[in-house]
């Protein structure tokens, strides 16, 4: 998949402005971003299902513009909204868009179950998909996007309203279809997700990239390792701050502050003597890697807009 | 082309399961119109007069046919647009099925209902004493006549319910009652207010019900004016009016989605 310089304007905003992006086939792409960031529109465009203002793009080979039939029998999208059919049985419903496909009823009815195999829902294959659990139902929906083995995946905040068992289940199906050689594209709000799944992390604002690179590259993009140093009475907090220096940041609800630091072990000597000698009592130091939120607001000066953590 | 029938009947078979599962639905469609047969034919039916004589329930049978053909266009935009709103036409989009298929198969299922729906009706109104008195094959060809609107409203329902969101869909009852109220279907137009009267003569339902009433040989058939003489004619040409406008429009409006 390969994308370069698109342009996309809705009214007068510009929801895409010079977009490049490049998937290497057989890997996950998550694309990061605000909400407004381009996402959506990147994804539909990618997809063809929206006309481009510039730029060029192809997938699996084809021009989306020129070959978008072509484009089409090798992708499948799964949206943020779930299109599974609720009256119809799971089984019903793989075997509809295997028609929709253009697979025969008998190749469609073997690869239904197939899939209900692989997706872990031949128990529920005759039970009609409003009795699915919210889990199984993007199970399901994941599943009706494999009928036809697609060789690029697009999927819009697929975990999106998921309790963390579920997203665990869609996360694991997810890592199932790429080892076995689907290109993904996926966006998300959640960080941790792209974390858990990509192997390069895109992350845009205002319709361009902001920054990419694998989710260890960006991390380390931060000045690599913060040190975190967790008290036991607020009023400590100033003189804590005071001892990591002047980017320390304060959590108060945490009683923590943090830091980054260039220097592993030697920030940790210093750190435990200088609150040592102040007479602080810590109840935690700790090194760690930045999460991709730091990394996400340090690159676009605000946070991931949705808050929601597994 | 083969892909294109196939497709249809797969969209097509996706809503008639829907139908005989939830069957709650389809009584609900019907509960309407069968409600209405009892209050109009039978509650007010006694103080109604038919001009140019004639019996109530014998007029209002091809009324109610054609006003629940009407509300069928409500059906057809609420399925258009939850499907464009659940991101299930984006589905369909971004897959390889003929773009044909997908109104299609709503055209398909929707006949079906709407005949189902016509054949209630009309069991209804044997019961009651209606009963056409031309000749099965009139009778035949009145009910291809409301099919045909029928069809006509498929087109028209899939550009408003492209063009609106499920709940603006739900609202277009307030529209389509008083627009099958203001017709020959409950009340004769001869005895409206002079402007209303012109409305009810041109509206186009007007013209397939008056057709129908004909073809049924049903009372309440004529009228001075150019629309009521010439029903018959209307009742072809209005629908295909219809479908030559909002055809169109659909696949330009199918085709926006992706501007």
């Amino acid at each position: 998949m390969h994308a370069e310089g698109l342009r996309k304007r809705f009214d007068r905003n510009w929801a895409l402005d010079g977009f490049d992006l490049s998937v290497p086939a057989g890997t996950v792409c998550g694309l990061l971003g605000p909400n407004g960031a381009g996402k959506t529109t990147a994804v539909r465009i990618l997809a063809t299902l929206l006309r481009l203002d510039g730029g060029r793009a192809e997938v699996a080979g084809h021009d989306v513009v020129r070959e978008a039939p072509a484009v089409r029998r090798q992708v499948a999208l799964n949206g943020q909204q779930s299109t599974v059919d609720d009256v119809l049985t799971g089984k019903e419903n793989l075997i509809m868009w295997g028609r929709l496909y253009h697979l025969s009823q008998r190749q469609a009815a073997a690869r239904a179950d197939e899939l209900l195999e692989q997706f872990g829902l031949t128990d529920a294959a005759g039970k009609r998909a409003k009795h699915y659990s919210g889990g199984m139902r993007r199970r399901l929906d994941l599943a009706s996007s494999f009928v036809m083995r697609p060789s690029v995946l697009f999927l819009d905040e697929p975990t999106t309203g998921l309790d963390p068992r579920n997203r665990g289940e869609v996360w694991r199906e997810v890592k199932r279809v790429v080892a076995e050689g689907t290109t993904v594209l996926l966006t998300t709000q959640y960080l941790d997700e792209a974390d858990q799944l990509a192997d390069q992390i895109v992350v845009m604002d205002t319709g361009r990239v902001a920054a990419q690179g694998t989710p260890e590259g960006l991390k380390s993009q931060l000045g690599g390792d913060r040190i975190e140093v967790v008290v036991r009475d607020a009023g400590e907090l100033p003189v804590v701050a005071d001892v990591l220096g002047p980017h320390a940041e304060v959590d108060p609800d945490a009683f923590r502050v943090s830091a980054a630091v260039a220097d592993r072990v030697a920030a940790l000597t210093r750190v435990t003597s200088a609150l040592a000698a102040k007479g602080v009592e810590a109840e935690d130091i700790a090194l760690r890697r930045p999460t991709l939120d730091e990394v996400f607001l340090a690159i676009t000066g605000h946070r991931a807009t949705s808050e929601v953590r597994a | 082309m083969r892909y294109a029938v196939v497709d249809s009947w797969v969209v097509a078979k996706r809503d008639l399961i829907h139908w005989v599962r939830e069957p709650v639905r389809v009584f609900a469609n019907l509960a309407y119109p069968v409600i209405s047969v009892l209050i109009f034919g039978l509650v007010f039916g006694s103080a109604m007069n038919v001009f140019g004589g004639g019996d109530y329930i014998e007029f209002l049978m091809p009324g109610m046919f054609g006003q629940t053909i009407a509300f069928g266009v409500a059906t057809t935009m609420m399925t258009v647009s939850m499907d464009a709103d659940r991101g299930v036409t984006d589905r369909f989009r971004a897959s390889p099925m003929s773009q044909t298929g997908v109104v299609a198969g709503r055209s398909i299922a929707d006949l079906v209902n709407s005949s189902l729906e016509l054949l209630v009706l009309t069991l209804c109104g044997l019961v009651i004493g209606w009963s056409f008195h031309d000749g099965l094959l009139n009778a035949l060809l009145a009910f291809a006549l409301f099919l045909w609107l029928r069809f006509a409203l498929v087109w028209m329902g899939v550009y408003l319910g492209l063009l609106v969101k499920p709940e603006a869909a739900q609202a277009s009852w307030m529209f389509l009652f008083p627009l099958t109220m203001f017709a020959n279907t409950f009340v004769s137009p001869e005895l409206m207010p002079g402007w209303l009267r012109v409305v009810a003569e041109w509206n186009p339902l007007s013209s397939t019900v008056a057709a129908a009433r004909e073809l049924f040989g049903n009372p309440g058939v004529g009228g001075d004016s150019w629309a009521a003489q010439n029903s018959l004619l209307l009742a072809v040409l209005w629908p295909a009016v219809f479908v030559a406008i909002f055809w169109p429009l659909s696949v330009l409006k199918y085709r926006d989605l992706s501007r």
